[in-house]
C-alpha cells in the first residue's frame, strides 16, 4: 500500500489541471459544474462544442488504444484525467455513452469496418450516442427484452417495439439496441445488438418528465425501425454476451471523478449550511460529519478497486460500490434540503440553491438506475457472499 | 499510488489469520475468559517471541520490527476476528504508541526493547474520553524535591490487573501541558481492583493512585511537543480499534452467512430467502466501507502528515468501526434467530466486545462532533 504519486503522474496532473484552467473559460465558461445528472438537459449545443473543444486537444477516449484514435493512458492517468476534468467543474460529458459504453463495445466486439465507421465519430466529438436496453418490462429483468428485431431480404434489418429511460435519445444521433431476433427465445438467448442512426422516420422520440421536473429522458418507439445490414456487432443471437461485455472491463476509473462531483456538492451543502447558521445544528454537524466520512470511504474504496488487478471477478469493494455511492448520494440529496429547510421547498433558481434541490430530486433515481439497491443486494449476496440464487426463469 | 498490498503485507495477515483460527477458536476464548488473568500465557509468549506481532510498529534500533500502520491493522483486524484475548492492544497500541509518539530517547530505550519480545507488558492510564490531553486531568502530579508524586484515579484501565507497568498521564502542577509518567503496577500507593466485565475477551480494571512516589527518571515524556504527540498518539490507538472492530464484525457475517446456509426451514436453506440475503449484503456492505477507511486511514499513517489530518482520517475510520461492528453483532443474533440468544452460540461474544469497545478512546458520535468541528470549524 503506497498512497505517494510518482512525479510522472504529477506532472500529468498539473497538465491536465493546466489545459482545463485554459480551456474552460470564455463561451464554455458558463458550463462550469454544469450537465452532471440531473442537469443534462443543460445546454446541449454548447456541451457539443465542448465536446470538440476536448477533442481538439486530445483529451476524449483517453482510456482507449491509440491504434483506435484513443489517447492510450495508463490507468492512474486515466484516474487523473478523471479527477483533474471534474476537480476543474468540467462539465457532465455528452459524448459518455460513445466513449464509455459503445465505443469499447465496438473495440472489443465491433467488426473492422464498424470500428472504422464509428469510433472517429465518437473521438472527435461529432456523433453522440444513445443507449437501448430498458424497456417497460426489462427494467431490472433486463433479459426480458421484448422489442423484436429481424432481416430484410436485403440484408437490412428492422426493429420494432419500445426502449424506456433513453438518456438524452432527443440530442443524439445514433442509438444501440438489444433486440429479440429469435422469435419464441426467452431471456438471454437469441438477443441481437444493432446500430440505428436516431432521425428516421421508424422512430420517434417521447420525453418522459421526472419528478423533479426535467425531462432528461426518453421513450423511444420503434417502429419497422431500419439498421443497415452490416449494423449488428457480434452475431446474431449474440447481443447478450455484446452488451454485458463491457461490465466486465469495467475497472472503476472515472469513479474518482463522480467522487470530485460528489465532493464538490458536498461544499455546496456546507456552505449552505454555515450561511444560514444550521451549521450550529448538532444533528446536521453529525449528519455533515457522515457525509464527509462517505467520501473518504468512497476515495480509498476506489482506490481498493484501482488496485484490485485484473480478472472478471468482481471484487468485494467493487461489488458494494454502486449501493455504496447511490445511498450516500440520496442522503446528500436529504441533508441538503434538510439544511436549506423552508427555503428549500420554494422553487428557485439560486445558485446556491438550485444545485441542492436538483441533488434531492434527481438523487432518487440514484438508487433506481443500473441496478435498484434490491438488485445490488442481491448480487452482493450471491457474488459476494456465495449465498443462494434467486430462481431465473429458464432461458 | 498503489492500494495493493505487498506480498510481505499479505503474508502477514495469512499468518495471523492461521494462527488465530488454530490458537483463538471458541473453545480457546472462552477459555481464557473463564481464566485468572484473562489470556493464556502460552500463546501470548508465542506472539511477543517467535510470531514478533508485539514489534511490528517498534523500530528496528528497539528491537522490534520497525513495520508500519498496515502492517499492524492487518494483524489487528484478525485479532478483532478471533476475540484474541491477550494484553496486545494494551502494550502495543496504547504504551509503545504513546512511548514511540511522546516518549522520551531514554524511556524508549528502557521499555521499546522489551514489549517489543513480548517480555513486559504495560497499559495506559485512559479514561474514556477523546481528548488525551484532558484526559490528563484525573491524575495530578506534583513535584516533590526529586521525585514526583501522582494523585488521581482512572475508572478503566485495558488490562490494568496483569500489566507491569502502567504510563500516567497527568498534570503537572505548574506546567501547562501533561506530563507522562511510568510506575510498576505494584508501586507503593497504587491500588489495582480488577472489574468483572460483560465483555470478558478484554479486561480491565479501577487504578486509583494515592500519593504514588515516582522517581525523577520515571517522568518519560519528551520534553516540549506532548501536544501533538498525544494527539497522534490517539489517533493510531482509535485506528488500531477500528481494525480489530472491522475484525469483528467481519467475523459477525461469516458465522451467520454460515449458519443461515445450514438452518432450514419452510424446506429450504433460510440464506435462500431474500429477507435474509439482503441483511447480509447490507452487513457487507457496511464491513467493506469500514474496510476502505480503514485501510485508507493506515495507508494515510504510513505517509508524513500533519496531527490534525491524520486525526481526521482515524476518527473517520473509527467511528465507521464501531457504527458496523454494533450494526453486525447484532444483526448476527437477529439472523441465528433463538441459538443467537444462547450464551452456546458465539454472536454474544462478538456484541459484548462490540459494545465494549464502542465508546473507549471517543464514541462515534464524539469522534463526528470532532470532524464536524474541523469542516465548519
Amino acid at each position: 500500500m503506497n498512497l505517494q504519486p510518482s512525479p510522472a503522474d504529477e506532472a500529468f496532473r498539473a497538465e491536465v489541471a493546466q489545459w482545463m484552467r485554459v480551456h474552460l473559460g470564455g463561451r464554455f465558461e458558463p458550463l462550469r459544474h454544469r450537465g452532471g445528472p440531473g442537469d443534462e438537459e443543460a445546454d446541449p449545443t454548447l456541451r457539443k462544442d465542448w465536446e470538440r473543444e476536448l477533442a481538439a486537444g486530445g483529451w476524449t477516449c483517453v482510456g482507449w488504444p491509440k491504434a483506435e484514435g484513443g489517447r492510450g493512458l495508463s490507468i492512474e492517468q486515466q484516474v487523473i484525467f478523471h479527477e483533474e476534468y471534474a476537480r476543474a467543474g468540467g462539465p457532465g460529458r455528452m459524448g459518455h455513452i460513445g466513449e464509455g459504453l459503445i465505443g469499447p463495445t465496438l473495440i472489443a466486439f465491433g467488426s473492422e469496418a464498424q470500428k472504422r465507421r464509428f469510433l472517429p465519430g465518437i473521438v472527435a466529438g461529432r456523433e453522440f450516442w444513445a443507449q437501448g436496453y430498458s424497456e417497460p418490462n426489462a427494467g431490472s429483468d433486463l433479459a426480458n427484452v421484448q422489442t423484436r428485431c429481424w432481416q430484410e431480404a436485403d440484408g437490412s434489418w428492422r426493429v420494432q417495439g419500445q426502449k424506456v429511460w433513453t438518456s438524452l435519445a432527443h440530442e443524439s444521433d445514433w442509438i444501440f439496441v438489444l433486440a429479440r431476433g429469435e422469435p419464441g427465445s426467452k431471456g438471454r438467448q437469441g438477443l441481437s445488438f444493432l446500430l440505428l442512426p436516431l432521425q428516421q422516420p421508424g422512430i420517434r422520440i417521447q420525453p418522459i418528465r421526472q419528478l423533479g421536473g426535467g425531462a432528461e429522458f426518453n421513450e423511444v418507439f420503434f417502429d419497422g425501425a431500419v439498421a443497415q445490414a452490416d449494423h449488428i456487432v457480434g452475431r446474431p443471437g449474440e447481443g447478450w454476451k455484446v452488451a454485458m461485455g463491457l461490465l466486465e472491463f469495467e475497472r472503476g476509473v472515472s469513479t474518482l471523478g463522480q467522487q470530485m462531483r460528489f465532493s464538490h456538492e458536498f461544499e455546496l451543502v456546507l456552505r449552505a449550511a454555515r450561511a444560514n447558521g444550521s451549521a450550529a445544528d448538532p444533528q446536521i454537524r453529525q449528519r455533515i460529519a457522515q457525509a464527509w466520512s462517505g467520501l473518504r470511504v468512497m476515495r480509498y474504496n476506489a482506490l481498493r478497486m484501482l488496485a484490485g488487478g485484473e480478472g472478471p471477478q468482481l471484487k468485494r469493494e467493487a461489488l458494494i460500490y454502486k449501493y455504496y455511492w447511490s445511498n450516500w448520494h440520496r442522503d446528500l440529496g436529504r441533508l441538503a434540503m434538510d439544511v436549506l429547510g423552508p427555503a428549500g421547498d420554494v422553487v428557485s433558481d439560486d445558485p446556491a440553491i438550485r444545485p441542492l434541490q436538483q441533488l434531492f430530486f434527481f438523487s432518487r433515481a440514484d438508487t433506481i438506475y443500473a441496478g435498484t439497491n434490491e438488485i445490488q443486494l442481491n448480487l452482493i449476496a450471491e457474488r459476494g457472499l456465495d449465498m443462494p440464487r434467486e430462481p431465473r426463469p429458464a432461458a | 499510488m498503489n492500494f495493493a498490498l505487498t506480498e510481505d503485507q499479505a503474508m502477514i495477515r495469512d499468518s495471523a489469520q492461521g494462527f488465530l483460527a488454530d490458537h483463538s477458536g471458541s473453545a480457546a476464548v472462552r477459555a481464557a475468559m473463564a481464566g485468572a488473568t484473562g489470556y493464556d500465557a502460552g500463546v501470548w509468549q508465542r506472539i511477543g517471541g517467535e510470531l514478533g506481532w508485539c514489534g511490528i510498529p517498534v523500530p528496528e534500533e528497539f528491537g522490534g520490527l520497525g513495520l508500519g500502520p498496515v502492517e499492524l491493522v492487518l494483524v489487528l483486524e484478525q485479532m478483532g476476528r478471533h476475540l484474541l484475548c491477550a494484553p496486545y492492544f494494551s502494550s502495543v497500541c496504547l504504551a509503545a504508541n504513546l512511548l514511540l509518539q511522546a516518549g522520551s530517547p531514554a524511556a524508549r530505550k528502557r521499555f521499546l526493547p522489551e514489549i517489543a519480545e513480548g517480555r513486559l507488558r504495560a497499559t495506559t492510564l485512559l479514561p474514556s474520553i477523546a481528548d488525551w490531553s484532558a484526559a490528563a486531568a484525573a491524575v495530578q502530579a506534583r513535584r516533590d524535591g526529586e521525585r514526583w508524586i501522582l494523585h488521581g484515579r482512572c475508572p478503566r484501565v485495558p488490562d490494568g490487573a496483569s500489566a507491569d507497568w502502567l504510563f500516567v498521564l497527568a498534570q503537572v502542577q505548574g506546567e501547562r501541558q501533561p506530563g507522562l509518567f511510568a510506575l510498576p503496577r505494584e508501586a507503593n500507593g497504587a491500588r489495582v481492583t480488577p472489574l468483572e466485565g460483560w465483555d470478558a475477551t478484554r479486561r480491565f480494571a479501577e487504578v486509583a493512585l494515592e500519593q504514588v512516589t515516582v522517581p525523577a527518571e520515571q517522568r518519560i515524556d519528551a520534553t516540549g511537543r506532548i501536544g501533538e504527540a498525544l494527539e497522534r498518539a490517539a489517533a493510531l490507538a482509535r485506528l488500531a480499534i477500528a481494525a480489530e472492530q472491522l475484525g469483528g464484525a467481519q467475523q459477525c457475517l461469516d458465522l451467520t452467512v454460515a449458519y443461515t446456509a445450514t438452518r432450514k426451514q419452510f424446506g429450504r436453506a433460510i440464506a435462500s430467502f431474500q429477507a435474509v440475503k439482503h441483511r447480509c449484503a447490507e452487513m457487507m456492505v457496511r464491513i467493506e466501507a469500514a474496510r476502505s477507511a480503514i485501510y485508507g486511514a493506515a495507508a494515510f499513517a504510513a505517509v508524513e502528515t500533519t496531527a490534525d489530518a491524520l486525526s481526521l482520517e482515524c476518527s473517520t475510520a473509527r467511528a465507521l468501526a464501531s457504527d458496523t461492528y454494533f450494526f453486525c453483532a447484532q444483526e448476527a443474533i437477529q439472523l441465528h434467530g433463538g441459538v443467537g440468544f444462547t450464551w452456546e452460540y458465539d454472536p454474544q461474544l462478538y456484541f459484548k466486545r462490540a459494545q465494549a469497545s464502542s465508546h473507549w478512546l471517543g464514541g462515534a458520535d464524539v469522534l463526528r462532533e470532532r470532524i464536524a468541528q474541523a469542516l465548519i470549524g
